[in-house]
């Protein structure tokens, strides 16, 4: 048995009856590292971990884990996957690995993403493209595709992401695992990167809804150091795990099935909503209006809040720090406008100028105000239906994963591959994407399911009992 | 419309250098971005109020109390540069 190829609560109970180690669990995955991650690039560097036999039975959850290079981990390089950072070493570890150092967790190194968190393809990195484990000229997705990639290419057991717009369901989608995206609040975020502040939230990646659930069950919950962490009591996520979806309301937005959407994806989509059909949920279409302009006010409210968030990068304190050749204003201004014309990549730059163009003075109410009110409306929208609905069901992205290269010149198409992740964001619900079907060429497609704040474990409960009466969580790559 | 002026006057503003032909690809991006955002403004949103957050906070506040933090010497190991425990920084008044 390659043990690399088992999910998390698979391993955990071989632990539990002797029947493996933690060390051999680790000597695996990295085995599949050396061989495949030439090809896949899923990680941007790799801690040199042992595992000490001694702690090793006291720990609950000595499962090596992917942790994407945005969440500050103490004395080891994170950078983002951007030049700006290089060298950076956290003083300090986030909420979230302090919580999975204590689970005993193994860490075994930092995915790819795209700088920043910025992009929908794990293109955009100083490092280079990370790859799609099924197809390996094709995009992972992002910006969590260094994650995404290192789970379905049995690299890690599960990882961590973050999610902006998409950037943990997205990559799921397009690789074939289970990503969950919390409500906002539910899981703290000091000590991840800030990109957009009113909307970041960090998540599992896992091989299956029940890892979904028990890493979720590590990661979730309160903390003082973060001031929008909400302190509302964590439930433990496995008791959610219930093969039935009896009586349940599911609404189908019917703004998530228009123009624009693969037909194979649609296809997939609608074959898992006639299995849940099956187990005794109801469906309904519905609507959710504004769905059109969550693109648009995604990325006022986005490049505003990262405008700011990221003016910090300026060579002052950590990070890199370029003078140009020949002064052009003064010896700080210089420092300021050289350190971040050569430490962000394009896309950066871009949303960086766009954040700081609506927000300027006499643009402020035409787009970023505006941006705020629509943000309302989309909002307004979700709140009418979960009153009447237990959750909502969808495609998680128009497409499955598309070529390397394919976008990178047309920002608003990369944009777009976001319409249907965008407004969990921006609503503050959760959402989780599993696995439903492949397309011809055998890529594989996403299902996402969207439930009210807090309500994670109906998104579980309807995720778990799709997947006990289906088998595409079982397929994996062989690399 | 978006001028190449415009958006070199917002990269002053956000501190970022662009050689020229950097500035005018720039520009044909964000006027295409933009005139895709300006599908809202076939959006009446004259009453309605803006959302900047999801939650329903104000300000947060923490007890008052003294707790461990990061000294000097952890927090100036990821300095650039550093003199007498401090950031240093290039000359900034001449």
């Amino acid at each position: 048995m390659e043990l690399n190829r088992q999910t998390a609560h698979e391993l955990l109970d071989l632990l539990k009856n002797k029947k493996t180690t933690p060390e051999a669990i680790l000597d695996s995955v990295h085995k599949q590292i050396q061989k495949s991650d030439k090809d896949v690039k899923a990680y941007v560097r790799l801690n040199q971990n042992k595992v000490d036999p001694k702690t090793a039975n006291s720990r609950s959850v000595p499962i090596p884990i992917g942790i994407k290079d945005n969440m500050c981990i103490l004395d080891e390089e994170t950078t983002c996957s951007s030049r700006i950072l290089k060298g950076f070493k956290a003083p300090y570890d986030a909420t979230v690995i302090e919580k999975l150092k204590k689970s005993g967790a193994i860490l075994i190194g930092n995915t790819n993403m795209d700088e920043f968190a910025m992009g929908s393809s794990t293109e955009n990195s100083c490092y280079g493209a990370t790859h799609n484990p099924w197809k390996l000229d094709c995009v992972p997705g992002g910006s969590s595709g260094g994650s995404a990639a290192a789970v379905a290419a049995s690299e890690a057991i599960w990882a961590i992401g973050s999610d902006t717009g998409g950037s943990i369901r997205q990559p799921a989608s397009f690789c074939g695992v289970v990503g969950l995206k919390p409500t906002y609040g539910r899981v703290s975020r000091y000590g991840l990167i800030a990109f957009a502040s009113s909307l970041d939230q960090i998540g599992p990646i896992t091989k299956d809804v029940t890892d979904s659930a028990l890493l979720l069950n590590v990661i979730a919950g309160y903390d003082e150091r973060d001031s929008t962490s909400v302190n509302a009591p964590v439930p433990d996520y496995r008791q959610a795990l219930k093969n039935n979806v009896k009586g349940l309301k599911i609404g189908i937005p019917k703004e998530y099935f228009v123009q624009g959407l693969h037909p194979e994806v649609k296809n997939a989509v609608m074959a898992a909503i006639e299995a849940l059909k099956n187990k005794g949920a109801t469906f309904k279409k519905v609507s959710l209006p504004h769905t059109e302009y969550g693109i648009a006010t995604y990325y006022i409210t986005a490049t505003s809040e990262a405008s700011s968030n990221l003016a910090r990068y300026d060579g002052v304190q950590y990070g890199i720090r370029e003078l140009p050749k020949k002064t052009r204003k003064s010896p700080l201004l210089d420092m300021y406008d050289e350190t971040r014309h050569v430490g962000f990549g394009a896309e950066v730059k871009r949303r960086i100028m766009l954040g700081t163009y609506s927000l300027s003075s006499g643009y402020y109410d035409a787009y970023y105000l505006k941006g705020l009110k629509v943000r309302t409306l989309i909002k307004n929208d979700f709140d009418k239906l979960f009153s009447e609905f237990d959750a909502l069901i969808g495609p998680t992205s128009p497409t499955t994963a598309f070529k390397i290269g394919d976008k990178v010149n047309d920002p608003l198409s990369m944009y777009l591959s976001d319409i249907y992740t965008v407004s969990a964001n921006l609503s503050g619900i959760p959402a989780i994407s599993v696995p439903c079907g492949f397309s011809k060429e055998r890529l594989p497609i996403g299902l996402q399911i969207m439930a009210k704040p807090f309500a994670e474990e109906m998104l579980f409960r309807i995720a778990y009992t799709y997947e006990q009466n289906t088998d595409w969580h079982k397929q994996s790559v062989n690399l | 419309m978006i001028s190449e002026n415009d958006v070199k006057y917002a990269a002053a503003l956000a501190r970022i250098h662009l050689e020229d032909d950097e500035a005018s690809r720039l520009t044909k991006d964000l006027e295409k971005i933009l005139d895709y955002i300006n599908k809202l403004n076939t959006l009446d949103v004259k009453d309605v109020q803006p959302t900047s957050h999801v939650l329903p906070l104000k300000n947060v506040y923490r007890e008052d109390r003294i707790r461990p933090s990061l000294t000097q010497k952890e927090v100036l190991k990821i300095s650039v540069e550093q003199q007498e425990g401090s950031f240093k920084v290039p000359k900034v008044i001449e």
